[in-house]
């Protein structure tokens, strides 16, 4: 069911376009993330959203009512706000019923549901604490809490793990699933790093200047791309721009390489082929070249191919640590189906 | 050793900058009446000071003109820096709104009698009243720019998001982030008051003088003990606010 709808909205400030014609649907009860670089116009759609700007002409809708109608004050949407936007001189407790308050609901329901929000942050302890006084981690929930126990139809997060440290990150990222599944709010993530979204979100609209380039889940988004910008964006990846032919793709310098049969027989068409590293093997194949750096991450290490005819190298992941020593001649081999094909110009 | 010369020059502005602030207080608790001799310790000024029905009246009326023009700058500077902060881009109007702090007493002081004279209002304490308000407002509405430039603006968005009508937002968020910049600017514009001379002089009527004119009307036929106590008493007055207006801006600090 459609919770929110973005139809053909427009934003231009002066002769920057941030949102050009966008359209997109967020559904009730997922996890939704708005992914893109910034200026992308991500943010600016974010402030659509909750009201603090508004765009030239299209329309937003929240189940099927005008939402631009709608002064900020008024709309059941909240966000969380990069900064959290905390108010210095309240405590905890204060923040949280700030929102409560100003729908001027009866004491007792304020003072209950702060206590259950406080309880489900694990931030009891805390409530008559200032923000000042807080960790970032512990700033975060509250920021969180105060933004979820309005109970808003839906929860606009602006690059909510960013400013944490790796540790808690990882902390906060599982919390944030926990809080969206336990509250069932629908939540919009905006975000401009592609783990953070591909790691909370059940679907994902990448952005860039201000269009919709793909809206699919992560996997989907990972493994078919549907152009090159994707490619390119969402993790990392070998793309290659050439000419589709009845048996590959001939790429101009470097000749034919594999990939998987098109559905439609439309050879001969301009397209970009696109392998991801993981799948790249060191084995006899169609390119081969000079290892130029190799890079252990633990887990895996990269190996970056320089390829004769082609300006990048060619990234390679291996799993554990690898054998072969910087300046070595080796080939590269993958399957042709892992390799995703875009079409291209 | 080559840190105390180092330190010597310190010190010596300190004591240049305070000997003549020292005398003046030594000597409000000289027991002769001479500005010059020490006749040993003596309260007797201080009681002489109370007794003198002309300084009462004096103080009396520069209290009314402080706090009056305190409490009118106080508002109106405050509103003015949001507005010029929030509503407005022009860099010609946050100039302007600046000018009455900068310019000099004097200026000031003509053009207001001017205007008074082309209104053809009367001249008694609310003239001075007024005046001081002019450049009161200008003190604090520059001292809480300061604090709105370094305040977040996203704590109003946040608290519109929250469901705060601007109105609510603006007195329960706005003000109280910038209440320390709203003190201290009113502290400041109180002192200013309390002391200032060249406006009063030029804008206040003949039968209503404040006490920075009773003074200067005294001190014309010599200085006398009893306006030693008189500065030592203001002194110990303006030192007071300076800690006070000291604190709140480290209180604004452990805030921001």
């Amino acid at each position: 069911m459609t919770l929110v709808s973005v139809e053909g909205v427009t934003r231009r400030f002066g002769d920057v376009t941030a949102l050009d014609d966008l359209s997109l649907e967020v559904r009730q009860g997922e996890f939704f993330a708005l992914l893109g670089p910034s200026g992308c116009g991500k943010t600016t759609l974010l402030r659509v959203l909750a009201g603090f700007d508004l765009p030239d002409s299209g329309a937003v809708t929240l189940e099927g009512e005008d939402l631009l109608r709608l002064p900020a004050h008024r709309r059941p949407v909240n966000l969380m706000f990069q900064s959290y936007a905390l108010f210095p001189h309240m405590t905890v407790e204060k923040n949280i019923a700030y929102g409560l308050e100003r729908e001027g609901l009866p004491r007792a329901e304020i003072r209950q549901r702060v206590g259950e929000v406080l309880e489900t942050i694990g931030l009891t302890s805390a409530a008559r604490r200032r923000p000042a006084q807080l960790s970032g981690g512990q700033r975060q929930r509250v920021a969180l809490a105060r933004a979820i126990v309005k109970r808003p139809r839906l929860l606009l997060l602006d690059e909510p793990l960013s400013a944490l440290d790796k540790k808690v990150r990882a902390e906060m990222q599982l919390e944030l699933k926990r809080l969206q599944h336990e509250a069932g709010i629908t939540f919009l993530v905006v975000t401009h790093d592609q783990e953070e979204a591909m790691s909370l979100a059940d679907r994902i609209a990448v952005l860039n200047h201000g269009k919709v380039e793909q809206i699919d889940t992560p996997v989907a988004l990972y493994q078919r791309p549907r152009t090159r910008f994707v490619a390119d964006f969402v993790g990392a990846n070998n793309l290659f721009t050439g000419t589709l032919r009845e048996n590959g793709v001939e790429i101009p310098g470097l000749g034919l390489l594999p990939c998987k049969a098109p559905s439609e027989p439309s050879a001969d068409r301009p397209v970009d082929l696109a392998v991801r590293p993981e799948n790249v093997r060191l084995a006899p194949g169609p390119l081969r070249g000079t290892v130029l750096d190799v890079s252990f991450y633990g887990g895996t290490s990269r190996v970056a191919v320089g390829v004769e005819g082609r300006e990048e190298p060619v990234l390679v992941n291996v799993s554990g640590a690898v054998t072969v020593l910087t300046g070595g001649h080796v080939e590269l081999a993958w399957d042709p189906e892992d390799a995703v094909l875009i079409p291209g110009g | 050793m080559r840190d105390r010369l180092v330190q010597a020059p310190f010190w010596l502005t300190y004591l240049f900058l305070y000997t003549p602030i020292a005398v003046i207080v030594v000597m409000s608790f000289n027991a002769g009446d001479s500005p010059y001799s020490w006749d040993g310790f003596s309260t007797s000024w201080y009681g002489e000071l109370a007794g003198n029905e002309t300084i009462r009246q004096g103080l009396a009326n520069t209290l009314i003109v402080a706090t009056g023009s305190t409490a009118l700058a106080t508002v109106l500077g405050t509103l003015l820096a949001v507005g010029l902060a929030r509503h407005t881009r022009s860099r010609l109007l946050s100039a302007v709104s600046a000018l009455p702090a900068i310019m000099p007493d004097l200026v000031l002081a003509i053009g207001l009698l001017a205007f008074y004279s082309a209104v053809q209002a009367t001249l008694g304490l609310h003239s001075v009243l007024a005046a001081h308000t002019v450049f009161g407002m200008a003190f604090v509405s520059t001292v809480v720019r300061t604090r709105l430039s370094h305040a977040d603006s996203s704590l109003e968005e946040a608290s519109r998001d929250l469901g705060a009508t601007p109105l609510t937002t603006f007195l329960r968020i706005t003000l109280p982030t910038l209440a320390p910049g709203i003190a201290a600017g009113a502290l400041l514009a109180f002192t200013l008051s309390v002391d200032e001379f060249v406006i009063a002089f030029f804008t206040a009527g003949p039968r209503d003088p404040t006490l920075p004119i009773v003074i200067y009307s005294m001190v014309r036929f010599g200085v006398t003990p009893e306006i030693n106590a008189l500065a030592t008493v203001l002194l110990a007055v303006s030192f007071t606010a300076v800690l006070a207006v000291q604190r709140l801006t480290r209180l604004t600090d452990s805030l921001g």
